[in-house]
């Protein structure tokens, strides 16, 4: 099975993030960068699906240069090559605009399966992967924990809300919108790290990609959120702060 | 053009809750921009639920019906609602952003040349929408620029459901034209994956875990605060993802919702996915060494501090107070 996984850099989760001085972003220097959690998964049953039925994997990832440390470890993990899309714009692109890129760089491969995470850390639109497949027109299914292959293609589990699930069969080719906890991530070995300094890892430049076209919903400002409640921030050493905090529960929220 | 048409979805035979407040989100899109608010039911038997809608404040009831969309599938709703608004010309399509709708509106957004503003918790004069970016740490503000319908998805919560005032709409059915063939994906029947043994639903207390806690040789931390407030034990998403915890421990979007008079939140950051699940408890505790984590948005009281010791502070001052 050729498989195509999508990755996202995106900041680290404990990462603070601090406003830029154009307001409609943050400041990138600030921040460190890891993969996409929802998208290490994908890229997980993609290798775990590589090792029971063959195949390929190739990773692919739209982004600035940075992004090859990113693309580095995916191939350190068992990815076999990468495409790279060299862009530096995607914050300020809509979701259509990143699936037109991604659906241009996947198009020539003809891949047999397309995975992505379900949803970016950061941006968080989650949209990607079920664009991918309207722009691929290939079916798809999102929420994904676990797939199998099948004689007539795949059966994948797909979570509900509230703690329900649903099988579902679908044909080959397909995207598939991958949800974290399904399996165990793997962490990359020495010799895997070794190993993927000499995989290929093709750079593609994004004005070759994705008809121009103007952004269809545009982020025009990122402020702090506004607060809900107004939390009353307990002061003190771990000791006093739990101690007052027991006598506000007790006798001013009433609810010990 | 047709004004503003809110998709509403079915939840056990009626229209779900989260439904109710994607029409709330029309009332105030309306409000704001002077266009008419209709709604629209989907489905193979669509009849009580049109009945159930047109008893509210809206305009028009469309019953967009097919049998092939007596299950859902992605490619039977995104066909069929494709069909219905090539017709209509909506200006601004509203959907509750419900795991189903993540499935297909941004392919049907596509497929009109546009895009899905996702998962909205504001809409302000413009219209600006009003979305999270990087786990609900910011906010970001959103106009749509494209010349088709606006679509727009609205976060659980975020508008209330008792807003839409009562009426009486009249009803019109949709018949879209669907083959069989064009639905290339075969959904089983929903299931649970265990017998849920734990009802977060109905506990009084709970005391709630995320990543803060680092590895599962620390949880014994916190389930001796949670036995020293006689509560239950409960998590946020990444606890479950890495078996620490069984899944019906889980709170949030794809677990347990809860409600609480005490829900208290123990390194868990508060996306938005865990908050829709628990925001509607009485008292809310959050321990966090992030004073900028977003759970600190909707609790009552927090301590910004490491949990490895204010949990066990926490612990013996609960115990010695008894």
């Amino acid at each position: 099975m050729k498989i195509i996984v999508a990755i996202k850099q995106v900041p680290e989760r404990d990462a603070q993030v601090r406003i830029d001085a154009s307001g409609k972003w943050i400041e990138e220097s600030d921040v460190q960068y890891a993969m996409n959690e929802s998208d290490a998964y994908a890229l997980e049953e993609a290798l775990q699906l590589k090792e029971k039925h063959g195949g390929e994997v190739i990773v692919l990832s739209a982004g600035p240069e940075r992004v090859g440390t990113t693309i580095r470890e995916a191939l350190a993990k068992g990815a076999d090559r990468a495409i790279h899309v060299d862009c530096n714009d995607l914050a300020t692109r809509d979701a259509l605009s990143v699936a037109r890129l991604l659906a241009d760089a996947i198009k020539p491969e003809s891949p047999d399966l397309v995975l992505s995470g379900l949803q970016s850390d950061d941006l968080g639109y989650g949209q990607t992967g079920v664009i991918l497949a309207e722009l691929l027109s290939v079916p798809h299914a999102s929420l994904i924990l676990t797939v199998e292959k099948t004689d007539a293609g795949l059966k994948v589990k797909r979570e509900l809300e509230a703690g329900w699930f649903q099988e579902i069969e679908l044909p080959l080719p397909a995207v598939l919108a991958m949800q974290s906890g399904g399996n165990k991530l793997r962490y990359a070995t020495l010799m895997g790290i070794k190993k993927a300094k000499t995989k290929e890892m093709r750079v593609v430049g994004c004005d070759d990609l994705g008809a121009a076209q103007p952004a269809l919903a545009t982020l025009d400002n990122v402020t702090l959120p506004q607060k809900q409640k107004s939390t009353q921030i307990i002061e003190g050493d771990a000791k006093q702060a739990a101690a007052t905090l027991v006598e506000k529960l007790k006798f001013e929220a009433r609810v010990l | 053009m047709s004004g503003i048409w809110v998709v509403l979805e079915e939840r056990d035979g009626r229209v779900g809750r989260a439904s109710w407040e994607a029409l709330a989100a029309g009332q105030k899109l309306a409000s704001l921009t002077g266009k008419a608010l209709n709604a629209a039911v989907i489905g193979a038997s669509t009849e009580a639920l049109a009945g159930e809608t047109a008893a509210k404040a809206v305009g028009k009831v469309a019953r967009v019906e097919h049998a092939l969309l007596a299950a859902y599938t992605p490619d039977g709703y995104t066909i069929a609602l494709h069909q219905f608004f090539e017709q209509e010309q909506p200006e601004f399509v509203v959907f509750p952003h419900t795991y189903q709708v993540r499935d297909f509106a941004p392919a049907l957004a596509a497929r009109m040349n546009e895009v899905l503003i996702s998962d909205v918790v504001g809409i302000a004069e413009g219209p600006v929408f009003t979305r999270q970016l990087m786990q609900g740490r910011l906010a970001g503000a959103y106009r749509h620029r494209g010349n088709g319908p606006c679509f727009v998805s609205v976060q659980a919560g975020a508008f209330r459901a008792e807003e839409v005032g009562a009426g009486s709409a009249e009803v019109t059915t949709f018949a879209p034209t669907i083959d069989a063939t064009q639905i290339r994906t075969k959904p089983g029947e929903p299931f649970r994956g265990s017998a849920q043994t734990v009802d977060l639903g109905s506990a009084q207390r709970i005391v709630s875990v995320g990543r803060g806690i680092k590895e599962s040789d620390n949880l014994p931390l916190v389930q001796e605060l949670a036995t020293a407030l006689d509560a239950e034990v409960a998590a946020s998403r990444p606890i479950c993802d890495n078996g620490w915890l069984p899944m019906e421990r889980q709170v949030g979007s794809s677990g347990q919702t809860v409600s609480p008079k005490l829900y208290l939140a123990v390194g868990i950051s508060g996306a938005i996915q865990h908050l829709v699940g628990m925001k509607g408890s009485q008292c809310i505790v959050a321990i966090n060494k992030d004073p900028e984590a977003p759970i600190f948005e909707v609790a009552d009281y927090g301590i910004v501090g490491d949990l490895f010791e204010v949990v066990p502070a926490l612990t013996e001052a609960l115990q010695a107070a008894k």
